[in-house]
């Protein structure tokens, strides 16, 4: 065989794989299709009647990618220019990402260059399926958890960009709607919860942030909920290795 | 605020964000092998956040004003028993929705 045509075979066998993840990616992220949607184009519409045109929201949604941030920077655009204010506040806001970082170092080995963009997309909901899906074995696993990435931001910004172009136009009762996320995030506690035999780790978490939520509040709750987590995992590291449940 | 600001501004809200996605592959990096206690700490955290981003979600709702959370509770047991009825994924979620949406627009 000569090598240009053995070049065009493992081309063929290259874009059929990249084809197969593409396809298998597309289910799961149907829920966050639903979510994001709704919550883009409420952010587009916010940064609407707050006076800026849908560039903001369409470029902001691009290049910050979370959800909760985004909507607390309009604010900040609102208000007087507070640089390291600013810095402060996003790196709180987002410090739960430290943890998919660490829960992901081991999936993300050996997916080459889209491992840049697995990370800067790592929102909650693409590290959710990535972190739990079962991606069957004849699926390339970096190509897959590349295409609930980037399917996820294609939903976010398209949702942005159309909420900040349609602005007031749009009105139908869609109250509600946002608990499409509530319900994922439950399944997939479920799925997790279903899997262990012991449920340690599930109910350290459950319980910190019910703890923190009602001593700190709803607004300062993640970082003491991400602290008392860190503890209680080294303080039981013993009996939740000897549970076997981490795999 | 001046467009410059403003580019700033948003410019420092995704560096924030970058900075707390990149920074565990920074510290311990893909060549060397990943310390013990951090690979404890990836395999037990998941369980843990999924937990934490059940909360998270609910974060707002209050139960002792309003309709006390009996909604959210009410969805989460739909949900709930549809994934241990079915098991598939999808339908949980519309159905759980579906139901929390007539709830909130309906009955409370």
């Amino acid at each position: 065989m000569n090598s240009s045509s053995y070049d065009n075979l493992s081309f063929r066998q290259n874009r059929h794989k990249i084809r197969r993840a593409a396809r298998h990616a597309f289910p799961p992220t149907i829920p966050i299709f639903a979510g994001f949607w709704f919550l883009g184009i409420t952010y587009g519409v916010y940064m609407h009647v707050s006076g800026f045109n849908f560039l903001y929201p369409l470029f902001m949604s691009m290049a910050i990618f979370g959800g909760s941030l985004e909507f607390v920077a309009v604010e900040m655009l609102l208000s007087a220019f507070a640089p390291v204010q600013t810095l402060i506040m996003a790196l709180m806001i987002q410090a739960r990402h430290l943890f998919y970082g660490i829960a992901m170092l081991d999936k993300f080995k050996g997916t080459g260059l889209k491992k840049i963009y697995l990370i800067f997309g790592m929102c909650d909901e693409s590290f959710s399926i990535n972190c739990s899906a079962q991606i069957p074995e004849d699926i390339d696993q970096g190509w897959f958890m590349f295409f609930v990435t980037l399917y996820n931001q294609i939903y976010w910004v398209t949702g942005a960009a159309l909420g900040g172009i349609l602005g007031s136009l749009i009105s139908f009762n869609t109250e509600g709607l946002d608990f499409v996320m509530t319900a994922m995030f439950v399944v997939i506690f479920l799925e997790q919860w279903l899997k262990e035999k012991r449920h340690y780790t599930a109910v350290i978490g459950m319980l910190a942030s019910v703890v923190c939520l009602l001593s700190c509040g709803p607004d300062s709750f993640l970082i003491p909920t991400m602290a008392c987590i860190l503890l209680l995992l080294t303080l039981f590291r013993k009996p939740i290795e000897k549970a076997g449940d981490l795999t | 605020m001046t467009l410059p600001q403003q580019i700033i501004t948003i410019a420092l809200c995704a560096l924030g964000t970058m900075t707390t996605r990149f920074l565990p592959f920074l510290l311990f990096s893909s060549r060397k092998p990943t310390p013990e206690y951090i690979q404890y700490l990836g395999k037990a955290l998941p369980a843990a956040i999924f937990g934490m981003l059940v909360v998270y979600c609910l974060r707002n709702v209050s139960i002792l004003s309003g309709s006390h959370g009996l909604p959210e509770l009410a969805a989460i047991l739909v949900v709930t028993g549809l994934h241990l009825w079915k098991r598939q994924m999808l339908w949980s979620i519309a159905g759980g929705t579906v139901f929390y949406m007539l709830l909130v627009q309906f009955i409370f």
